[in-house]
């Protein structure tokens, strides 16, 4: 079976990749998460923006990740669904 | 894989015993040098001696060659075919091979085996690997390490239960359930008004979990959904409760395993359940019709994932859909936009009289006991409750008729304000009777366990009738 070939159930209006979630136009009284996935110095460049952001009035909540190494715990992703508007994440070190 | 331009091919499997019959003339054909490709399906030892023996371990060759029974003799010239025969039979083994005295100990004729080609499932699998599936839609691949389940309710696909991945075998096993072209454009569904192909309604009858013999039903439901009078976009754009409820009548419901009997507005019936699911999924895929979206139901109710039964139908009781003008031997659909399901108990009543006051009061409380003409409704009469009025000689339509006379209420009781409620009927209604239903807005169905006298009466939408949804009968067809 080829399995991961599936056949487009729908109209066909919209593209087949999954589009991403629509971007704000503005951050303005927004709430940013700075999410920290605890690699190195990736708490250096989270701060950096916390202070650009808040400096234009933008609410600011910082999350860590426990390890980079693994997905996030469902508990955190939920907590950024409930609490943020737009997450920002530092990838790499 | 080459086969010889001229000379003979032969496709055979060692599981049939006509094969294995065969298989010492096949060494009398190749004996004078004759070019013979001999095609083995499952074991390689079958003519494993000869050089002109080829393991089609992948069926290609064999689905190429369209070969349906083993052992096929063919004869190829200047590389194309000029003529086979399949099974054993001497004269036309003799003809085709261009020799005498073939198989002289052999009986002169013995029946061959299914290709297995033509194995279950396994006829799609070579038309998705090999061949042109004739199918339209969009292909969409999902990652190596994806669920196909969960990329399904990823892209939005989901009623919010697992679907069934639709994958080109599955699409094309489903569209062995019906005759129709899957390229036919059965109409358009709302609410974008999208064309709708047979193909289409496939992939979602697979995502529901239906078996491809239910398709004919699925496509009947679905076009009862499209027909201007059920008005499927205002059914599924209100923010009232209403979703598409079918029912089924004739011998497609015995056929494909309906259940019309205990339980059968419940769970637990593949055919119940998928047919009414398959539909919805059509709604939302193909219409674009999601929840939250432009589905403003306030509430819904939970037969807006499927609602899917068959009539019980007795010769004491005319089916609903020989009321609604259709032979007896007919199968039909009827589409209902239909509300929540209301219990009707009355284990006392052992007149008819007595058990038509009853049902009079139940249906009453249709959208509110003070409103009149608005939703229609489906009177659900369980086997015992049935038998009060069959012993009495009360057919189906006699009841509707008490019922008419049953259900004309006055006015006074109904209009705004009255009883200390401010829903209710304009004044104007205030000095006559007035019919809780439209003319033909109230309908009966024989369903149920025959233990339980109780019935039920499902509501409808509160626009029912020419201005929003009317019920539907469309006859099923292949």
């Amino acid at each position: 079976m080829t399995d991961q070939i599936l056949l487009d159930p729908t109209a066909e209006r919209s593209a087949a990749e999954r589009p991403s979630a629509p971007r704000p136009t503005s951050l303005h009284g927004r709430t940013v998460g700075l999410l920290d996935i605890s690699k190195p110095r990736g708490d250096v460049f989270l701060s950096r923006l916390d202070e650009l952001l808040t400096g234009r009035g933008v609410n600011v909540r910082h999350y860590r990740k426990p390890t980079f190494t693994r997905p996030a715990p469902a508990e955190l992703y939920q907590q950024l669904t409930r609490e943020c508007d737009v997450v920002v994440e530092g990838l790499a070190d | 894989m080459s086969l010889p331009s001229d000379g003979l091919v032969v496709v055979a499997k060692r599981d049939c015993p006509t094969c294995r019959l065969v298989e010492p003339v096949l060494h009398e054909l190749s004996a004078d040098g004759t070019p013979l490709a001999v095609i083995v399906q499952d074991d390689p030892a079958y003519a494993a001696d000869l050089p002109g023996q080829i393991h089609d371990a992948t069926l290609e060759t064999s689905y190429r060659l369209g070969i349906d029974i083993v052992p096929t003799l063919i004869r190829m010239a200047g590389g194309a075919e000029v003529e086979r025969t399949y099974g054993w039979h001497r004269d036309d083994w003799q003809r085709i091979g261009g020799r005498d005295n073939l198989g002289a100990d052999l009986p002169p004729m013995r029946p061959g085996c299914g290709s297995r080609t033509q194995d279950p499932g396994v006829a799609e699998s070579l038309a998705v690997r090999f061949g042109n599936t004739g199918l339209s839609a969009r292909e969409v691949t999902i990652g190596d390490a994806e669920d196909p389940v969960e990329a399904c309710f990823e892209r939005g696909w989901s009623d919010g239960l697992p679907v069934v991945p639709p994958t080109a075998e599955r699409v094309l096993r489903m569209l062995q359930g019906t005759q129709r072209d899957a390229s036919e454009v059965i109409g358009h569904v709302p609410p974008d008004l999208a064309p709708c192909t047979v193909e289409k309604v496939a992939i979602n009858a697979v995502m529901a979990g239906c078996k491809p013999e239910y398709m004919p039903v699925v496509l009947a439901a679905v076009e009862a959904a499209l027909e201007d009078e059920f008005g499927m976009h205002g059914v599924l754009c209100t923010t009232m409760f209403c979703g598409p409820m079918v029912v089924v009548n004739g011998p497609v419901a015995r056929s494909i395993g309906m259940n019309s009997g205990v339980n059968a507005l419940g769970q637990g019936n593949r055919a119940n359940a998928t047919i009414g699911r398959a539909l919805q999924l059509v709604i939302r895929n193909v219409g674009g019709g999601r929840p939250g979206e432009i589905d403003r139901a306030a509430l819904g109710t939970p037969g807006k994932y499927t609602f899917c039964f068959a009539e019980a139908e007795d010769p004491c009781w005319e089916s609903l859909s020989v009321q609604r003008g259709f032979s007896p031997d007919a199968s039909t659909v009827t589409l209902f936009a239909g509300e929540g399901v209301q219990t009707v108990v009355d284990q006392k009543s052992r007149t008819p009289e007595s058990l038509a006051r009853t049902f009079a009061a139940c249906l009453r409380v249709v959208d509110h006991p003070k409103l009149a003409m608005a939703g229609d409704a489906f009177l659900v009469v369980s086997p015992e409750h049935c038998n009060v009025f069959a012993a009495a000689g009360w057919s189906k339509a006699r009841l509707l008729e008490e019922l008419d006379q049953l259900l004309q209420l006055p006015g006074e009781e109904m209009i705004a304000g009255a009883q200390g409620i401010a829903e209710g009927l304009p004044a104007k209604f205030a000095d006559k009777m007035v019919p809780k239903f439209r003319p033909g807005g109230l309908n009966i169905v024989r369903v149920g366990g025959t233990a339980g006298l109780f019935s039920a009466v499902i509501a409808g939408w509160a626009a029912s009738g020419p201005t929003g949804s009317s019920p539907v009968t469309r006859e099923i067809g292949s």
